[in-house]
């Protein structure tokens, strides 16, 4: 209805001066005025400035005076115009707060004479002021500002803020509002009224409805992307599902002395259960121990006591190169029965080292590891192959280091430019595995194997920009971050 | 890898050139080293004391440099500039002597039969008319420090004492007696100790007592005398005071015990090479005899140089780029190891190499080889790599098979993305505590494997089931909206009398829903749907397989049951027990499954 009223008005009208007059004027609530005003203004309808006006209304006290009088004029009226009324009697007759006001009021106006025991009239009419200004007030008229201050003083009337608008014609301005159609529904294509409808704007600053889905973790994700880069490569992926070991095959085998410290409990989760692995093959075994006392195949060896006892040892594997070198091993027993065949091999996955937690170090993480086999390799192969592999991560300006491994030799330290943070940053670690590794497998003596390590969580806190390991791996990561990471375009 | 406190100044004199930190750090990288630090010796007290003070500007600048594993050599500055020197081509490759003096004027060092026992070699030598400045006396005691840290595996193997040989008449005697019966003033202190006493005193002493356990319980202590019987040192733990090396000390007398020989050897090896380029005779060293109770005895030091033939095809061949003898003797000249060429009859030039007492580290033809290519630059070896396009083809099979386990579980990952789970990834390792009792289990000994040395009690086992890390996931993420949907597939350990190590993984797939209500009909909607994509319908009959009601104590009794499939339990599923949810801290209810997927294959 006050759409209505406002519409058509403005149809013939140019503006609205203000809104509580219109409101009275075409006897209309002036909040729901005001409602469809804001409105109306918000879909451009009309343009509404607003109106803040002081205004008086009248206190309980005040209303019931507009009606019954002042106290005092009825103090007045209640005295007899002849005589006057016992002082007692009156005040009975007005009940005692009344008689009171109306008391101190009347004689401040000497209207009464209060001084003997009876009350007597001093002149013999008078105007009810104070009922007249109330009235005017209740009616929004306009009243002399010293009327207003006695009146404020009695507590009779307190002011109020009155909000109100004025308006014209806004710059969609229509004699009738236009019905929009928040969404095209199935009724509307069944009885064709989506023509005549208009459809609401759509906010496309808004995000959208959260979508309903599943999520794979970021490390997964980047895990995917660097197995399929090595499939791409013609690499062949090593079964690594065996987290325990023995300390044969994790560090004897790969020609690591048992003085070594990284053998040491710091580095190292030993078992208790089981604390020894059961069986090893035999003849191998003589010839590792042989390698390490004494050397043979053109090396000096470590000239001490090695321990079938140490190697037995189970533990947990400190780097997947365990299983690495169980396939090599494979490789060279395969050779017995077969011509040698050159290998591409890789792996993903779990490694376990007893170091203390910080920021950047955990107790497990993923070891990505990539070997080739072959005969008459070449250190410039294992840097060729870096190079394609690095290249392929976004990362193709490498130098490298010498470094030391007890079981490569060379051994280089793989260092990439990385522009974000304007410097060489170390990404992993290379090398030729040593001969005193390979002969006593029984690979033939030609065949060289070139291998690369590094670490799948430091490249992926790189690029999903994590600080903290923690936030990417294990229980205390945030499901919601799980939720939000992009996928990776590793290898794109 | 140690790392190695040298000041910069002293380094860049003995360097003979002064260089930018950058220059240097690019020597330090070319060479195998790196630059780890660069500080002041305020700064690293200050540090220590964890004082706020500014530097003053005219500090002394410490160089931390890192140096390779097994480059002992590379322990002490004087070391760390010879090897630079020689490979900027600044300096010979030195020789190294021992001092030609008759049979009986040589210091004699006798060994007592029960040392066999406790800690059975000796080796000792001296350096004559040493001439020590501050600076060369701290790096003395320093290459001792570093040499206890590492080789000597913190003394266990070898340990190091350097006597003022002036104090002490020989011949020696190393002996092993009851420590009651040892009596003598230790370094540092004033009063005399019994050895029994002294083993009490340094249980309190930060430094020392790292090293009682070595020969705390043995009945009796390895010692070393003189003629007069004074005590030279009580290895491993402390020398004597009597004998003490100063800075004017002249004549050092160097013994190394050990339960290693040939660790002892090179430490001994190392000590004598690096200081005597004090000595009035530089590179020259003063031997001792050793004379076991069998008779048998040794000089040392044993300064020999090791020969070893390499073929060039061998060294060129592995590097990948083409050399000629000239150069490859040349490169390796930079590295500390003397080179010939030898013609030999099969067209094949071979080098000699002279390994020097210097470079243990050189053990196989191959290490020659990385001495090459590490002169050459690895970076030169690059450049024609790339160029050439090496590692095209080698060790490329023409077919290849994936490895199905793995392309497997990532296909059921997907799988469960696709049902609209969250793949979380938790830790292999777990407590005891998480494993069992968190899940209401009982831990029959018979499943987990224990590990013997954790750091904490979160690594006291490999979990048996993905049910701890999924729960603390979810004990971790109770702001997280509901309904929570998470998956994993990840490897469990259990022990296995079949497998040669007593231990196997298993391949599980785990999911977790956790909302409003338990939810089982969505856990058991998720199982009936993996089931479908690996090809089985579900069960109205027993073939394939089916869900039959569980007591397992991880589980609400009634909404329970075992995943059977081809007669075998592969699985459980159920409402988590609230008593388990109570200890994970998670206030919502939960439903659970987990299968061993391997079985699909």
């Amino acid at each position: 209805m006050a759409e209505e009223a406002i519409l058509g008005y403005l149809a013939k009208n140019e503006e609205i001066g203000d809104s509580g007059d219109f409101a009275s004027k075409h006897g209309l609530n002036h909040d729901e005025v005001v409602n469809v005003i804001k409105s109306l203004h918000g879909f451009r309808y009309v343009e509404a400035q607003d109106i803040k006006r002081e205004s008086w209304v009248l206190t309980n006290e005040g209303k019931l005076y507009a009606d019954t009088g002042s106290p005092e004029a009825q103090l007045f009226l209640a005295i007899p115009p002849e005589g006057g009324i016992p002082r007692e009697e009156l005040q009975i007759k007005l009940g005692p707060l009344l008689f009171k006001i109306g008391c101190a009021q009347a004689a401040k106006n000497r209207w009464v004479d209060m001084g003997g025991q009876q009350v007597t009239r001093r002149v013999q009419h008078v105007d009810d002021r104070v009922k007249d200004l109330l009235l005017k007030i209740k009616e929004g008229q306009v009243v002399d500002q010293d009327d207003i201050k006695v009146l404020k003083a009695r507590k009779l009337i307190v002011p109020q803020t009155w909000n109100g608008y004025s308006l014209k014609k806004g710059p969609d301005y229509a004699p009738q509002r236009k019905k929009f159609a928040a969404d095209l529904t199935r009724e509307m294509l069944q009885s064709g009224d989506w023509k005549n409808v208009e459809f609401k704007e759509y906010n496309f600053n808004a995000k959208g409805q959260p979508i309903e889905a599943g999520h794979l973790h970021p490390l997964n994700k980047v895990r995917h992307q660097l197995r399929m880069i090595f499939l791409q490569m013609g690499f062949e992926e090593m079964p690594t599902d065996r987290y325990v070991e023995s300390s044969f095959w994790n560090f004897d085998a790969l020609f690591q002395p048992q003085q070594h410290p990284a053998r040491d409990s710091h580095d190292t989760f030993y078992l208790k259960v089981p604390s020894t692995t059961k069986e090893l093959p035999e003849d191998y075994v003589e010839r590792v121990k042989c390698v390490h006392e004494s050397g043979g195949y053109g090396s000096r060896g470590y000239e001490y006591d090695w321990s079938r006892e140490e190697a037995n040892k189970n533990l947990l594997r400190t780097h997947t190169t365990a299983v690495s070198a169980r396939m090599l091993y494979n490789l060279a027993q395969d050779t017995l029965k077969k011509p040698f065949t050159p290998k591409r091999y890789f792996s993903i996955d779990r490694v376990f080292r007893n170091e203390a937690v910080d920021r950047t170090h955990l107790a497990e993480f993923h070891q990505i590891e990539g070997l080739i086999c072959d005969r008459g390799l070449t250190l410039g192969d294992l840097i060729g192959v870096l190079h394609d592999f690095f290249s392929r991560l976004g990362m193709s300006k490498l130098r490298f280091k010498p470094a030391y491994n007890p079981y490569t030799e060379p051994s280089m330290e793989i260092f990439s430019y990385h522009e974000g943070f304007g410097k060489w940053v170390e990404v992993g670690n290379s090398g030729m595995f040593r001969p005193e590794m390979l002969l006593p497998m029984g690979l033939p003596e030609d065949v060289r194997v070139i291998a690369w390590g590094l670490s799948l969580e430091r490249p992926t806190m790189i690029m999903y920009g994590y600080n903290n390991i923690r936030d990417l791996f294990g229980h205390k990561v945030d499901l919601g971050l799980i939720k939000t990471n992009p996928i990776c375009r590793l290898g794109l | 890898m140690p790392t190695v406190s040298i000041g910069r100044d002293r380094l860049f004199e003995a360097l003979g050139k002064t260089y930018t930190q950058e220059e240097f750090e690019e020597l330090c990288f070319s060479f195998g080293i790196e630059l780890d630090d660069v500080t002041t010796e305020k700064a690293i007290m200050r540090k220590e004391k964890h004082l706020d003070e500014e530097s003053d500007g005219d500090e002394e600048v410490i160089y931390k440099i890192e140096v390779p594993a097994n480059r002992y050599d590379l322990l002490c500055l004087e070391g760390i500039a010879q090897a630079l020197r020689i490979f900027n081509w600044q300096q010979e490759i030195p020789t190294y002597k021992v001092a030609n003096i008759s049979p009986k004027s040589m210091l004699k060092m006798h060994v007592k039969p029960e040392t066999s026992s406790i800690r059975p070699y000796v080796v000792c030598a001296v350096l004559r008319g040493v001439t020590f400045d501050a600076a060369s006396y701290n790096s003395f005691i320093d290459l001792q420090d570093k040499l206890h840290q590492n080789i000597c595996r913190r003394r266990t193997l070898v340990a190091i004492g350097t006597h003022d040989l002036d104090t002490l008449h020989g011949p020696f005697t190393y002996e092993a007696l009851p420590p009651s019966s040892i009596n003598f003033v230790p370094l540092k202190q004033e009063k005399n100790f019994r050895a029994d006493e002294l083993m009490e005193f340094y249980k309190s002493d930060l430094k020392l007592k790292k090293f009682l356990h070595i020969i705390e319980n043995s009945p009796v202590f390895p010692v070393l005398y003189d003629s007069t019987r004074t005590v030279l040192s009580l290895p491993p733990i402390i020398n004597g005071a009597h004998s003490a090396i100063k800075l004017e000390t002249k004549n050092v007398f160097i013994e190394c015990t050990a339960t290693d020989l040939t660790k002892a050897k090179i430490v001994l090896n190392t000590m004598v090479t690096m200081f005597s380029e004090y000595c009035e005779r530089k590179f020259e060293i003063e031997p001792v005899e050793v004379i076991y109770s069998d008779g048998k005895s040794y000089i040392y030091p044993d300064l020999s140089v090791y020969n070893m033939e390499v073929s060039l095809s061998y060294i060129t061949g592995a590097i990948g780029v083409p050399l000629k003898a000239d150069e490859v003797t040349g490169l390796l000249n930079r590295m500390q190891l003397r080179a010939e060429k030898s013609l030999s009859d099969d067209n094949d030039s071979k080098i000699t190499v002279s390994v020097p007492p210097t470079r243990s580290d050189v053990l196989h033809p191959c290490d020659v080889m990385e001495d090459v290519a590490i002169a050459y630059g690895f970076n030169r070896v690059k450049d024609i790599a790339i160029a050439k396009g090496y590692n095209i083809s080698k060790g490329r099979a023409v077919s290849l098979k994936p490895l199905r386990l793995e392309e497997f579980s990532h296909i059921i990952r997907l799988e469960m993305a696709m049902c609209g789970f969250t793949e979380v990834l938790s830790f292999i390792l777990c407590s005891l505590n998480d494993n069992f009792a968190m899940l209401n289990r009982e831990d029959d000994k018979s499943t987990a494997v224990i590990i013997g040395n954790p750091r904490s009690s979160e690594n006291e086992t490999a979990r048996t089931s993905l049910m701890p890390g999924i729960l603390k996931t979810i004990g971790q993420n109770k702001a997280h909206p509901k309904p929570i949907k998470i998956f994993e597939v990840g490897d469990i350990v259990l022990l296995d009398n079949t497998k040669d190590v007593g231990a196997t993984n298993s391949r599980h797939l785990a999911a977790l829903y956790c909302g409003a209500t338990a939810g089982y009909e969505v856990i058991h909607g998720l199982v009936v749907r993996i089931m479908q994509v690996i090809g089985l319908v579900p069960p109205d009959d027993n073939t394939t397989y089916y869900l039959k009601p569980s007591e397992e104590p991880e589980f609400l009794l009634g909404t329970q049951a075992s995943i059977i499939y081809k007669g075998k339990q592969i699985g459980t599923s159920g409402i988590v027990h609230p008593e388990v949810l109570n200890k994970f801290d998670i206030p919502d209810p939960c439903s659970y499954f987990e299968l061993d997927i391997a079985c699909f294959l």
